[in-house]
């Protein structure tokens, strides 16, 4: 799991004041819905659902349910509605942005329960699940023939909910896309407790690409009861290596040589000589802790494919200066590798008191302009700064460590001017962890207003009353106004006597 | 329609087409938006009486080779597209036909979602717009997503308008992932007259670990194959792996390495012929058997993404009356499928809806979602699902 463990801090002020509190009814018909067990208001038990895994950002909600199925998700959104109460959909709470904060006397629809895996159709590469399901289960129930590829490193205990609302990514997405690449179908609660059927097992289905929209959208835009993906044979063969540099600009530039052959690996990864360090320690893979940049390369696909690329890499690797490579014999090789890896975040501990994980994207061949940036950045604030990069993608992630609560703000400051760098190179704010409420004050960095005014469209069209997970994503509240008529400008207007306002 | 006096209008800039887009909004005059007007699909759709042409947004606005990435205008022409990226040995893998004279653009294939068959490898081009530059009819012009390849950042309007053919404003330029071209290409193919068979092969391919850039079928008078290309350096050992498991299925199985016109011919498929009638079939894998019959029985060719159950149904010309209960009986035969009408005279277009699409919970949403984008329909009004 990538989770940052950072120190506990004041919890930060987040959303708005609901429009009204849930009332004694209000509690009342979500246990005639849920069955009291189902319904948490006692305070330590609500305690487990102030923070998602960003834990800076706590918020108390009046209540967390837990349904059991579609019709009572849609039961409680449809109670909430009545009461014009908020609430806040969540998963396994795994996710990096706050984007599960409950609102403040709101309600959280925890989907833990819902975890049942409706209809699986090989011959047709389907699979129907409830969103409590994990990310790993999925590959498992149509395994061994075929997986699901979207894999983030907390893959065992995030749940395909949440994948959804997030538009989850992983190591392999270079290759196979993200989570919205395998949506088909889904099955959506809206905000006024009517549920709607977005596209199916099929493709093409006539109208708006909704699902489009909806996946990815944090759960601002409904609850998913039920979700249809799309799920692919295995690749035939899977070839791993590990190749050792200088420096990050080195093995930068090896990225680009490899993906300008026309290589598209199934993982490619970085790691710089601090984040090596602190996976090493935890691991003990036998990574060198004195090199620059460790790069990982993953090619996978048919065997004959794969062999000949391979070699291709490995040239490209020797000729660009790599001072070691090492290349996976077996599954517990590759294991080994992966594990360094994946150990990455949580390694970090080792090395420092508390760090900040930031998410950001670059143009891959922007690499090595950003990294220097961030070095200075790194001298600048007297903070260590490790890197982590989905080196095909360009998804950065900088790990900023510091010690102690004196030093968290000026951690936040400086993770937030990597993001700078990341946008001033045509990158963006975000590649997998999302806006939640963590990044929204950045949202302006990268969006205009009527870039803004444009997203907004999209959310009055799905919630005109702001009731699901109001306060994420978009940097300022906004209100949805009634549907408008057949806008006509005023004569006045027109004669440019009145302006409006 | 009406006899009226239609003005055209080509656009200099995005900044230019928001400003003709409100100017219009506020006149109350309806705007029919085209690329290169290949694509006549959709409802008859409302009187318009200003024409916007994306003519003159025709330039590349940035190729980053290094990134695989290319922001383009919506008025590019998928041609001169293909020929400027193919010096860098890269491709937008999107190979929908490009229609009569080539004049298809990036932004009509865009707002259609027109795709051919490299999306069994690469996707729609939902998949492969990574940001869009739109112009809205109160005049605004908004950006979504960005230029590289990772980005969760904002609501993904980009999949939105991929698709929603202008009616919710104008696309004006779009950033795209690239890919590398392969070096070399092969096919094998798997003939039968057995429907049932050929459905049975085709699924067994898109069972197989082998990694095809295209899977499709075909079926034509009564008997039809499934084609599986693959791309790279060992194209031609991966064809051949694909040609064994194809026999051992039952069907004949060969291997075609100069496989160009039968991929060129699937590409054509897709588009009817003067006076005929094409669709397409929302399917399953598990459906195409029904899909080869139906075709077999209107006596019409068809061609198909085996993995993804999509097919495209061309009907022969023939009198309106006749395409309009050819498409029925297609319908019939295939419910609950949708059999959406692309290509069709006018007479056959008013007869019928294209869509197939029922009231639905799903398209009262779509209409809150075009009140909110063009709360004045002054964008391709009348033309989409449901009458939007």
């Amino acid at each position: 799991m990538e989770l940052a463990y950072p120190p506990s801090r004041a919890p930060v002020p987040t959303t708005t004041t609901p429009p009204a509190l849930p009332d004694r009814t209000l509690l009342e018909r979500l246990r005639e819905i849920c069955g009291a067990a189902h319904v948490l208001t006692d305070a330590m038990q609500l305690r487990t659902y102030e923070s998602d895994g960003l834990l800076q950002y706590r918020a108390t909600p009046r209540a967390v349910v837990l349904p059991a199925d579609a019709t009572q998700v849609r039961d409680v959104v449809r109670a909430c509605s009545e009461a014009n109460v908020p609430w806040v959909a969540r998963g396994a709470g795994s996710g990096l942005s706050g984007g599960a904060l409950p609102v403040q006397e709101g309600v959280v629809i925890a989907v833990t329960r819902m975890r049942r895996v409706l209809e699986v159709d090989l011959a047709n590469g389907r699979i129907v699940v409830e969103p409590g399901v994990t990310n790993t289960e999925v590959s498992a129930a149509v395994g061994p023939t075929h997986f699901y590829p979207p894999d983030p490193s907390s893959q065992i205990v995030c749940s395909i909910g949440g994948n959804v609302a997030e538009n989850s990514g992983g190591a392999h997405c270079f290759k196979y896309g993200f989570t919205t690449n395998y949506v088909t179908g889904l099955e959506v609660v809206l905000a006024d407790g009517e549920i709607v059927q977005l596209g199916g097992k099929e493709v093409d289905t006539p109208g708006y690409d909704l699902l489009g929209a909806f996946v990815g959208s944090e759960g601002t835009l409904g609850i998913c009861t039920a979700i249809t993906l799309r799920v692919i044979p295995p690749p035939e063969a899977i070839k791993t290596m590990v190749a050792f540099f200088d420096t990050t600009s080195e093995a930068g530039e090896t990225v680009s040589r490899i993906v300008s052959e026309g290589i598209v690996p199934g993982a490619i990864e970085m790691m710089d000589t601090l984040t090596i360090q602190a996976a090493e320690q935890s691991v003990h893979a036998g990574f060198p802790t004195d090199v620059g940049a460790a790069l990982i390369i993953e090619l996978d696909g048919s065997k004959h494919e794969c062999e000949a690329r391979f070699d291709s890499v490995v040239k490209i690797c020797e000729s660009s200066g790599a001072i070691d490579i090492r290349i996976a014999r077996d599954d517990a090789d590759r294991a080994a590798i992966w594990r360094t890896r994946k150990a990455a975040f949580a390694a970090m501990g080792r090395v420092a008191p508390n760090y900040y994980v930031q998410d950001g994207v670059i143009p891959r061949t922007k690499l090595p302009e950003v990294l220097a940036r961030i070095a200075e950045l790194s001298d600048e604030y007297g903070m260590r700064v490790g890197n982590v990069f989905h080196a095909g993608d360009g998804n950065l992630h900088p790990l900023v460590c510091y010690d102690g609560e004196e030093e968290a703000a000026r951690a936040e400051e400086l993770a937030g001017r990597i993001l700078e760098a990341c946008v001033d190179a045509g990158g963006s704010i975000t590649g997998e962890h999302g806006i939640g409420v963590d990044k929204k004050r950045h949202m302006p960095r990268m969006f205009d207003e009527p870039d803004l005014a444009a997203f907004q469209h999209l959310r009055c069209a799905f919630d005109p009353r702001g009731l699901a997970n109001p306060g994420k994503v978009m940097p300022t509240p906004r209100l949805c106004g009634e549907v408008p008529g057949p806008y006509r400008r005023h004569p006045l207007e027109r004669d440019g006597v009145a302006e409006r306002f | 329609m009406t006899a009226q006096t239609i003005r055209t209008e080509t656009p200099k800039s995005a900044q230019e087409s928001a400003e003709l887009l409100r100017s219009c909004a506020d006149e109350g005059v309806a705007v029919r938006i085209a690329g290169g007007g290949t694509k006549p699909w959709g409802l008859p759709g409302a009187d318009c009486a200003v024409q916007l042409r994306t003519g003159a947004l025709d330039a590349i606005v940035a190729h980053n080779r290094g990134d695989l990435t290319a922001v383009l205008q919506a008025g590019m022409p998928l041609r001169e597209l293909d020929e400027a990226l193919a010096s860098a040995d890269q491709m937008l893998a999107l190979d929908a036909p490009w229609g009569a004279d080539d004049a298809a653009t990036v932004g009509g294939l865009i707002a259609t979602g027109d795709s051919g068959p490299l999306r069994h490898r690469y996707g729609a081009p939902r998949d492969l717009v990574l940001g869009v530059t739109i112009a809205l009819s109160d005049g605004s012009l908004a950006h979504a997503g960005g230029k590289v390849i990772k980005n969760v950042a904002g609501y993904d309007l980009a999949k939105l308008y991929s698709g929603s053919f202008g009616t919710l404003g104008l696309i004006c330029e779009v950033a795209v992932r690239l890919h590398p071209r392969p070096p070399a290409l092969a096919t094998a193919t798997g003939r039968t007259d057995d429907a049932g068979l050929l459905q049975h092969a085709a699924i067994a391919m898109a069972g197989s670990s082998l990694e095809a850039q295209a899977l499709d079928v075909r079926w034509e008078g009564s008997s039809g194959a499934v084609l599986a290309r693959f791309a790279g350096i060992a194209a031609a050992e991966q064809a051949e792996a694909a040609r064994v498991l194809l026999a051992e299925t039952g069907v004949e199985a060969a291997c075609v390495e100069e496989d160009e016109p039968l991929w060129e011919r699937q590409r054509a498929g897709q588009r009817s012929v003067d006076g005929g009638a094409v669709v397409r079939v929302s399917g399953r894998p598990t459906r195409l058997a029904d899909a080869f019959h139906a075709a077999q029985a209107a006596g019409a060719t068809l061609v198909g993404r085996a993995a993804l159950g999509l097919s495209w149904i061309a009907l022969p010309a023939a009198a309106p009356g006749e395409l309009v209960i050819a498409i029925a009986g297609l319908r019939e035969a295939l419910v609950p499928c949708a059999c959406v009408v692309l290509d069709a005279p006018a007479a056959v277009r008013a007869h019928l809806d294209p869509w197939d699409h029922h009231e639905s919970s799903a398209l009262a949403l779509m209409r809150r979602v075009k009140q909110r984008f063009d709360p004045t329909a002054t964008c391709n009004p009348a033309i989409f699902v449901g009458g939007i």
